[in-house]
């Protein structure tokens, strides 16, 4: 058991108001990560989750039991810290073993345990070694190891991988979520990569400035991200947002129109809108098409940059800045002319206050 | 050891910069240690040795030699006269006389005019002059009640000072930082100053002529905490967060976490503490009064009489007194440099 539901939960340091009233619950065995630029408020969330840091208002609750003033240490979770936080002077085998140590566990239950964890953890050889003898992947799985021997109720990754160089994020990512299949406990995650997010999470909360933007499955806020911020903060690379109002509306639809590039049709209802209103609209590379013949619905600008992944190529079309992902390698030139087809399906409206439009 | 000692500055041999270098070097190693090989070789004299002008470096003694029925004299060697190159026993000195024998004729008693003959000196180490330490003073007593002063004031300093610290550098509570600004403050008040507020606590409470009169005022350091606390602040929080984590109760995470990591900064203190301690001499004065609780450099104080002092025996102590605070630096030394926690986390 390991379910977390998080009600109206703030936080204050001295003046300032650092989490404004946060609600949303976590399924038991879920994977759910915490994605959100630096400073908004994601590792604070975590460390009021695991009891480092107090709540100033609302209720954290786990398996229904409210946990506010509940200490760190009987809350039934594990962390595993940014930097790891090892003991340095400890050896691996000591360093997993403390936490149990502090809780009186029989020493064969302690030695049983340690020695499963890392034999899962591919750590049996280095359990006599010091933290500083190891790399910064076996750092990592020992700061695992450490949490995994405990059996608690959810982990916590306070941005585990961020020490990490990339060809190690990749294989430690993969890492985690097979780990995760086995245990079937529930993770927290915390991450400012949203890459991270979308490859490991069932459940995404995005963060911005202490507030939630949208809570869902990845393909649910890649597919139809809640507000702008969803929008250019989820995919790699981000959805083209584009200032436009919206010219008329047809039959419920918006129709939008770019200033200097014409009108476009979307599949965006209207309810509540009128014409003549400002909007952003956002269109992700990977839905746009680059064609010969201009037409309806398409706008034509100059190639100003050429990215060839040899699979892919992206490029950058300039007036209006955005960015066309195409399948396969291009025979496009830099400064030449291209026709761009936004096609209506996949193009995103989002209103004045960025909130996205619901779309049929 | 010898590549140290002959290290140059280039790949080029013996620049003149290196010859400068090692030339001061070597002037510095005579200054510093001139006086403490002068005090070792001194205290090896016997008190005759000690007062023999011009001074000399190794400990020489007269010599003595054997002479059948009349036992052991002291041995010149006959400058001018009859004898001359012959060396001779002492039998007794009169006036500008001395009357003289030689082995090979030990029944006839000569004369020899002092000024013709030179004492023969020999080399010898006064080990008497230690040994004397324990027989004929209570040396053993002072020794043990320095070394249970400094041993347990030290243990208690650590103690004491190294909670206060993690208190100071890892929790937040109000007033914190006032408090460890009025803790330095007390730096600014001279020891002497508290010396008679401090002694009429001390009689008060019972301590005076007691060891424990002298460790107890002397546990709490803000030197100490002030170590220990900067120290501290470099130890990352998540280290004590994962222990709380790890259902570490706040003493265990002082105990197991903080402590070790905090040894280097612990020898610097433990080194500083034994030294304080050992070569406290104000405080120990004011509060032992009788002479068997005294410490060894009031000891040393005691010797020096008002109308004569027995140089070779205070040497000697001097000797004993200096050496465990030279050896556990010599020890703990190598332990500072070792940074253990920096290391491991990142």
């Amino acid at each position: 058991m390991g379910g977390l539901a998080l009600r109206g939960v703030t936080k204050t340091f001295g003046d300032t108001k650092v989490i404004h009233g946060v609600d949303f619950e976590i399924k038991d065995g879920s994977f759910t990560v915490f994605v959100g630029p630096s400073g908004c408020g994601k590792s604070t969330l975590l460390r009021m989750i695991c009891g480092l840091e107090s709540v100033s208002d609302g209720t954290i609750s786990i398996d229904d039991q409210v946990v506010n003033d509940v200490p760190a240490a009987r809350r039934g979770l594990a962390m595993v810290f940014q930097s790891y936080a090892l003991y340095p002077h400890m050896s691996v085998y000591q360093n997993m073993a403390f936490g149990l140590e502090n809780l009186n566990t029989p020493r064969v239950e302690i030695d049983n345990r340690v020695r499963e964890a890392a034999r899962m953890l591919k750590l049996d050889t280095y359990l006599n070694r010091k933290p500083t003898a190891l790399s910064g992947g076996q750092r990592q799985r020992v700061a695992i190891g450490r949490a995994i021997v405990r059996e608690p109720k959810v982990f916590l990754f306070d941005e585990p991988l961020s020490n990490l160089d990339a060809e190690l994020r990749v294989g430690m990512r993969a890492e985690l979520t097979g780990l995760h299949r086995r245990l079937k406990t529930t993770i927290i995650y915390v991450t400012h990569d949203q890459v991270e997010a979308m490859t490991m999470a069932d459940t995404i909360v995005v963060l911005r400035a202490g507030r939630v933007e949208q809570v869902g499955h990845p393909l649910e806020l890649y597919n139809n991200p809640g507000n702008v911020f969803v929008a250019g903060f989820i995919g790699s690379p981000r959805m083209n947002l584009l200032p436009a109002t919206i010219a008329s509306v047809d039959g419920g639809m918006v129709t939008v129109a770019l200033p200097g590039f014409g009108t476009f049709a979307t599949t965006t209802q209207a309810a509540g809108h009128a014409a003549g209103e400002s909007i952003t609209i956002g269109i992700r590379p990977e839905h746009l098409h680059a064609q010969d013949a201009a037409g309806p619905g398409t706008l034509s600008g100059k190639v100003s940059g050429i990215e060839q992944l040899g699979g892919l190529s992206y490029i950058r079309v300039e007036a209006p800045d955005i960015t066309v992902q195409l399948s396969g390698q291009t025979r496009l030139a830099f400064g030449e002319a291209v026709n761009i087809h936004l096609p209506p399906a996949n193009i995103h409206v989002f209103d004045a206050n960025g909130i996205a439009l619901p779309r049929s | 050891m010898v590549k140290l000692l002959t290290a140059t500055r280039g790949k080029n041999g013996w620049d003149w910069t290196d010859w400068a270098a090692h030339i001061y070097l070597v002037l510095g190693v005579v200054v510093m240690f001139g006086p403490v090989l002068w005090l070792g070789m001194s205290s090896l004299k016997s008190e005759t040795g000690i007062q023999t002008f011009p001074p000399t470096l190794l400990p020489y003694e007269p010599s003595t030699i054997a002479i059948p029925g009349r036992g052991d004299l002291k041995a010149f060697t006959i400058t001018a006269g009859e004898f001359a190159g012959k060396e001779m026993g002492e039998l007794r000195r009169l006036g500008l006389q001395a009357q003289m024998i030689d082995p090979a004729t030990p029944d006839t008693v000569r004369r020899i005019p002092v000024g013709d003959r030179t004492p023969i000196m020999r080399v010898r180490a006064a080990w008497e002059n230690f040994t004397g330490l324990f027989t004929q003073f209570p040396f053993a007593r002072y020794l043990w009640n320095s070394v249970f002063i400094t041993v347990i004031a030290t243990i208690l300093t650590l103690l004491v000072n190294s909670m206060s610290a993690f208190a100071l550098s890892k929790y937040k509570f109000t007033g914190r930082d006032t408090a460890f600004l009025i803790m330095l403050a007390t730096l600014m008040i001279p020891p002497t100053i508290v010396l008679v507020p401090n002694y009429l606590i001390a009689s008060q409470l019972g301590l005076t002529n007691s060891a424990w009169g002298v460790i107890w005022p002397a546990v709490a350091t803000p030197t100490g905490v002030f170590m220990l606390r900067q120290y501290m602040l470099t130890l990352p929080d998540e280290l004590i967060e994962a222990a709380r984590m790890d259902n570490a109760s706040e003493w265990r995470i002082y105990w197991r976490i903080v402590l070790p990591l905090s040894s280097p900064a612990l020898a610097v203190l433990a080194i500083f503490s034994v030294m304080w301690r050992w070569n406290e001499f104000l405080w120990p004065m004011v509060v032992l009064s009788r002479s068997e609780s005294f410490t060894l450099p009031l000891a040393l104080n005691s010797f020096q009489g008002e109308l004569t002092t027995q140089w070779n025996y205070l040497l000697a102590m001097t000797v004993v007194t200096l050496l465990p605070v030279s050896l556990i630096f010599l020890v703990l030394q190598k332990h500072i440099t070792q940074g253990i926690a920096s290391a491991g986390v990142k």
